[in-house]
């Protein structure tokens, strides 16, 4: 009865819109997350029904969080609460189909709160309206009533998994720089926040000015880069205690563009001297170090592929920067981009099989992915300047910084198809998102 | 006396901010990394002993062109009118502040100021300058001296500044 088709449904979407509903009535509800995807599905997500008095509290609260997370995907679009005709009076009682699909809702998200003290309980279930069928079994997530937030972007990344067969990206964080004060004098502080913009912390005080934070694979962990001494340089930052320590410095040298290794052990980074700049490994316990490349060239903005086994890098060692990858066992730097322009901060994804990157070309800065050989490049953005991309823990959406002539930097996310085309909401100015892994 | 002192420094100030030039700090000291707004008196830029008239009479800032590190023949003009003068007063200390316009990546630009500041370090070394005295560090793009979304204002920005201090 629930059980989920793993099978591809190709069309499914077109499909529907033509083909007479009871067609349609044996195939339980399935997003393709392609580029065929143009007209999200309905969806309809009522408070969820409060349990005990104190869930009242935020039985509402939970349903926008999760409704919020959804619409933002640009997969899904929500029917508002006020054209709701159905009610769900009891978590366990049977769902009226006939009331939802009478709002030409395709999914339906039913839950409920109960709060005892310091704990909440919140359960969901999701339901294919056309077919009648649940989506999955219903589930149950106990936590403190502090966390109430990430339990609604876990029941948020459970729809989008049932829905699309792909795992989410809600419960997850983004470190960033928080900008303020004139833009010749910028005062930048390392921030964290959820990822859509909630429970913003500052992470340093901004006396000194930093940039490009970075997370460590398993989110516990960032660093960044501050002239706390006066000039650029790595730290380290335990991001529950705040506690942070300078790492791979030397004296005489600059040392910024710092990237964990999928396995949190090492550090690749950027390491200036005498106006050359190349790349370093460092054993972040040990605080051994080897020097990864060795031209007269820039060579920087490094990041891992998810095997550990390769780092992708810009070099202007031709002339100007281009995107080169290389083994860390040594050797060869392959360039991959072909195109026109200049190629910077690529980023491997999550999957391990594309680059995302800025392009500077013609006066204009874009987002762009490419296959980890270079081929099938596809930009994503154009604008004055993008630059900066991160990955959503699925790979599917890239977070970037954003400046418009005149107007303040800001945070946007993009899906790779390149639609969906977002601002994150920031409490001010923002720039060098870093987007987590999922939490655990 | 002491009135005399901030009568001038008074002066210093003003003629300072007059041509947007709010540097001077010491960077010997962790000055709070704030693009090097530290604290140092800057002296009566009539007196050719002083950091206000090294910044304002000799120059304390040399030009690139879009993505180079190269010295156009002013700028050398200028960097052997600033070796000359430290090479006379052996007392300052010297950092080389590299910059880039805002038409780059942030850890590119990081790594281009760095070269320019380098190239200039190079440049006043072969004119006598001692290597004790002189280090360098690199803003990217992130200390502007001017800020519009114009070629006159990247080619402004696109600098290395000579910072003395005591």
């Amino acid at each position: 009865m629930t059980q989920i088709s793993r099978r591809p449904v190709l069309g499914l979407l077109a499909g529907l819109a033509l083909a007479p509903r009871a067609a349609m009535a044996q195939q339980p509800l399935r997003i393709e997350i392609t580029e065929g995807v143009i007209e999200p599905v309905p969806f309809a997500i009522p408070d969820f029904v409060p349990e005990n008095a104190a869930g009242g509290e935020y039985a509402a609260s939970i349903a926008r969080v999760i409704a919020n997370n959804l619409s933002s995907t640009g997969l899904l679009r929500e029917i508002p609460t006020s054209a709701h005709i159905g009610r769900i009076g009891s978590f366990d009682s049977p769902v009226q189909f006939s009331d939802w699909r009478a709002i030409s809702a395709r999914a339906l998200i039913t839950g409920a709160v109960r709060v005892n003290g310091q704990q909440i309980t919140v359960k969901f279930r999701l339901f294919d309206v056309v077919s009648g069928q649940q989506l999955g079994d219903g589930l149950q997530l106990d936590g403190s009533t502090q966390a109430w937030r990430r339990m609604a972007h876990r029941v948020s990344d459970q729809v989008y998994m049932r829905l699309t067969g792909e795992s989410g990206y809600f419960d997850s964080r983004v470190v960033f720089i928080a900008e303020s004060g004139p833009a010749n004098n910028r005062r930048k502080q390392v921030a964290i926040m959820d990822q859509d913009g909630e429970n913003v912390q500052y992470l340093t005080d901004g006396t000194a000015l930093a940039f490009a934070p970075r997370f460590s694979p398993t989110g516990d962990r960032i660093l960044f880069t501050s002239y706390e001494t006066g000039f650029p340089r790595i730290y380290l930052m335990d991001v529950a205690s705040r506690s942070r320590r300078m790492i791979g410095d030397q004296p005489g040298t600059m040392t910024f563009a710092p990237r964990f290794s999928p396995d949190g052990q090492s550090v690749v980074y950027s390491l200036s001297v005498d106006g050359r700049t190349d790349l370093y490994l460092l054993n972040v316990a040990s605080g051994q170090r080897w020097q990864l490349t060795q031209t007269e060239a820039i060579d920087t903005a490094p990041s891992f592929s998810p095997d550990g086994q390769r780092v992708v890098f810009e070099s202007d060692r031709s002339g100007n920067s281009q995107l080169y990858t290389m083994s860390l066992q040594g050797g060869t730097a392959y360039r991959i981009s072909q195109g026109q322009g200049r190629y910077s901060t690529p980023v491997w994804s999550p999957r391990g099989d594309m680059i995302a990157f800025t392009k500077q070309h013609n006066g204009r800065f874009h987002i762009g992915v490419m296959r980890t050989d270079g081929s099938n490049e596809r930009l994503l953005t154009a604008s004055y300047l993008d630059e900066g991309p991160t990955w959503s823990p699925n790979g599917r959406v890239i977070m970037f910084t954003r400046e418009e002539p005149g107007a303040n930097a800001l945070l946007m996310s993009v899906d790779i198809t390149g639609r969906n085309l977002r601002r994150i909401p920031t409490p001010g100015p923002a720039s060098d998102p870093s987007w987590s892994p999922l939490l655990p | 006396m002491q009135l005399l002192t901030k009568a001038i420094l008074v002066v210093a100030a003003l003629a300072l901010a007059a041509c947007n030039n709010p540097r001077g700090g010491d960077y010997d000291e962790p000055t709070g990394g704030m693009g090097g707004i530290g604290s140092t008196a800057l002296g009566d830029p009539s007196d050719p002993t002083s950091i206000a008239y090294f910044n304002q009479t000799i120059g304390d800032t040399v030009n690139f062109t879009v993505d180079s590190s190269e010295l156009s023949p002013q700028a050398m003009t200028i960097l052997r009118t600033q070796a000359a003068w430290l090479n006379r007063y052996p007392d300052y200390q010297i950092l080389i502040e590299g910059h880039a316009d805002e038409r780059g990546t942030r850890e590119y630009n990081v790594a281009l100021g760095a070269r320019r500041a380098a190239r200039v370090q190079q440049f006043l070394m072969q004119e006598g300058v001692s290597a004790a005295r002189l280090r360098t560090v690199s803003y990217g793009k992130e200390r502007p001296i001017e800020v519009c979304a114009q070629q006159r204002c990247w080619d402004l920005n696109r600098r290395a500044v000579t910072v003395v201090s005591r």
